[in-house]
């Protein structure tokens, strides 16, 4: 054996042996700890920032406190490391984090390889296209040869090619390395087109001179799903992670929000008061408080409320929920029963 | 009869070589490629600056609390005035931030006798030795808190100018220390020795910073037992301090080859050992040849700190991105940005200043 292979052997060994010792032993940690280790983004809007105070905000960031909720009864038991898009994964492997709530795709190599559980997606994102009114355009499919405007080294680069080769239109592309030269640019009219994940592009149009003059095209050209993330082999702490989101997306479906969740203890609605810990042990089963759900709701919020706070209309993005309506309100987020 | 000849008073020199009219044919009109170059300069200046300075000050926008505040076309200054706390201090919670400004003091009440020439030299090396051991010591328990009393503040909570100053200072006053010892390794004639600073300066400068700092995050936490976890910014002080080490020693390493062998042949005649002919009479002459070098590695320090923004440590420069990002102040990179240039200027230029005052004061032996 030579000895580089010895070593690739002796590394996988070790991450393993580490995999293995960690498993179960999270929630055991977390709760020794007092607090939950959550990695969230180094400056995304909308996902998770820090304002000038120094408070976190964001979906991501109150995927994180609603978790904590969940196993404290207290949203504040929260530490936040922000991780940038390289480390992140090591960091959660390391043991450095918890959960991981940072814009993450869900894919299929970071499920397998990368041994990594999405506990589910608490943002549809895909990539789209942002333009200048002037042009006149309505569908993507009208850009044949437009100058397009994209950061270097993402994914965003590659979809934005195979979209145009797919179609059979000519592309220039116009690579930057950061979000804000590339606004920039477009505002200067160096590019007709930008493109990025579209909860991006809002962003994006909120730092040009005369946002209004500017739209996103209903193309969504790519299949972003974004959620938190925990390691593999713990399932006792992944069912905790994965059922707060369900939690959140249901209390929304129920009517339940942060406001009323007192009130409708009293509701007879039975799935309401299942998920209010009013009647039943469903808490209990996750080894918490019996109301963990109500809690969470409390101090945090239903779906609805944290996406409309974030990125929707309470905040200055004003994204719509399109994909991330309900299901049955014509979007995609849906929640098992709480039974 | 003798006639007295009265010498004729001395004429002045002609208009045209004094005055503003003389500086300024000397230096910017004395050939035609030059007078082609000023003008274009100035047409250039003519061009960018009446812009530059509306944006910058006629038009801007300074008082107010809120985006609401900044009329558009200028510049929007507020956005540095409601986030100017955070640049400076990071996440440190508010009410602790006083333990900072503690620190800072401390540290110029303690190095200000450095500085001035009255003072005798034998109390400056003592201060000097004494700062070297205490301060980081009690920095550290103010900045970290945890004794004494003083609540526990995370370094992950460090930031701002204060993280970039922490990691300057750091790796300066480390890898002076640690570079001198390698240079003096590298020229040691014990082969292990040698062997060894050789392998560790060509390893450390054979690698970019943006690498050592990457492996010091992503990497070294998979190799290391599961739930140990170094602290952050001491992996990354770690590596910012061993890479320059490794800098500092071929920058020293110049200044020793620099000194005659008449130097040492004339300390061997005196019966000195290795460490007193170093100590005495090589490395005085030799650190003081390679000052421009040094003050220079520390410069190119001072701005490398930037780049620990990778492993998202918020420094200066990342917490100016990161204000960048909140979306009720979207938009406002370029005054953020413009912000920590000025800022990482008026540390650089003022370590070059100095720099210079203490080569003119300390140029007994190359005076030209």
């Amino acid at each position: 054996m030579n000895p580089l292979k010895t070593f690739a052997t002796a590394t996988v060994l070790l991450l393993t042996a580490s995999g293995v010792a960690q498993a179960g032993a999270t929630l055991d940690a977390i709760k020794k700890n007092g607090f939950i280790k959550c990695g969230v983004s180094d400056g995304l809007p909308g996902f998770s920032y820090a304002d000038e105070k120094g408070n976190y905000s964001g979906i991501d960031v109150d995927v994180c406190r609603a978790v904590a909720a969940a196993v404290f009864g207290d949203a504040t038991k929260v530490k936040f490391t922000p991780l940038t898009a390289k480390e992140r994964l090591t960091a959660l492997q390391s043991g450095e984090i918890d959960v991981l709530s940072r814009n993450t795709t869900w894919t299929s190599s970071r499920d397998s390889a990368q041994g990594m559980n999405f506990a589910g997606v608490t943002y549809y994102d895909g990539q789209g296209f942002l333009v200048n009114k002037k042009l006149g355009v309505k569908s993507a499919k009208q850009l044949d040869g437009a100058t397009v405007c994209v950061q270097a080294g993402t994914t965003t680069e590659l979809n934005l090619s195979d979209y145009f080769r797919t179609n059979k239109m000519k592309l220039t592309p116009i690579t930057y390395d950061k979000s804000d030269e590339s606004a920039k640019s477009l505002e200067a009219g160096r590019c007709d087109v930008l493109t990025s994940d579209q909860s991006q592009l809002y962003a994006q149009r909120i730092k040009l001179a005369k946002p209004d003059e500017y739209v996103v095209l209903p193309e969504v050209i790519s299949k972003e799903p974004l959620g938190p993330v925990v390691r593999h082999g713990d399932d006792d702490w992944f069912d905790i992670v994965k059922w707060t989101l369900f939690v959140m997306v249901n209390a929304e479906e129920l009517g339940v929000n942060s406001k009323n969740v007192e009130e409708m203890k009293k509701s007879t609605n039975p799935d309401v008061k299942r998920l209010l810990g009013v009647e039943g042990d469903k808490g209990k089963d996750f080894g918490l408080a019996n109301d963990w759900m109500a809690v969470v709701i409390k101090q945090v919020g239903n779906y609805g409320e944290i996406f409309e706070r974030n990125v929707g209309q309470g905040s200055p993005l004003k994204i719509q929920r399109g994909l991330n309506a309900l299901w049955n309100q014509g979007g995609l987020q849906y929640a098992p029963p709480v039974r | 009869m003798a006639e007295s000849r009265v010498p004729h008073s001395n004429l002045p020199p002609p208009a045209s070589t004094v005055g503003v009219v003389g500086w300024l044919r000397r230096n910017l009109f004395s050939s035609p490629l030059n007078v082609i170059l000023t003008l274009l300069a100035v047409y250039l200046l003519f061009v960018a600056l009446p812009p530059l300075l509306r944006w910058a000050f006629l038009d801007a926008s300074w008082d107010g609390d809120n985006r609401d505040a900044c009329r558009p076309g200028g510049a929007c200054w507020v956005f540095i005035r409601v986030h100017f706390d955070q640049f400076m201090y990071g996440f440190y919670p508010d009410g602790q931030r006083w333990r900072v400004n503690a620190a800072v003091l401390l540290l110029i009440l303690g190095a200000a006798p450095l500085f001035v020439r009255a003072v005798s030299s034998k109390f400056k090396i003592r201060l000097g030795l004494g700062l070297l051991i205490a301060y980081p010591l009690i920095a550290f328990i103010l900045l970290k808190g945890g004794m004494t009393g003083l609540p526990v503040v995370d370094t992950s909570q460090w930031g701002g100018l204060l993280l970039t100053l922490v990691i300057a200072g750091v790796g300066m006053t480390a890898a002076l220390p640690l570079g001198v010892l390698l240079a003096l390794g590298r020229r040691s004639r014990l082969p292990a020795i040698q062997t060894l600073c050789v392998t560790f300066i060509e390893l450390w400068r054979g690698v970019p910073l943006i690498t050592v700092l990457f492996m010091s995050s992503v990497m070294l936490p998979l190799f290391l037992p599961a739930g140990m976890n170094f602290d952050k910014l001491l992996r990354a002080l770690i590596g910012v301090t061993l890479f320059q080490a490794a800098y500092m020693a071929e920058v020293v390493r110049g200044g020793l080859q620099a000194i005659p062998k008449g130097q040492f042949e004339a300390a061997a005649a005196l019966g000195l050992g290795y460490w007193k002919t170093m100590g005495l009479i090589v490395l005085p002459q030799a650190l003081k040849l390679v000052i421009p070098g040094i003050v220079n590695t520390f410069i190119a320090l001072f701005k490398d700190t930037s780049l620990v923004l990778i492993i998202g440590l918020f420094d200066l420069m990342n917490i100016v991105h990161n204000a960048t990002t909140n979306p009720a102040w979207l938009g406002f990179s370029t005054e953020g940005y413009i912000f920590a240039a000025v800022v990482y200027w008026l540390f650089c230029f003022g370590m070059s200043r100095y720099s210079q005052n203490l080569e003119k004061h300390l140029h007994t032996g190359h005076k030209r």
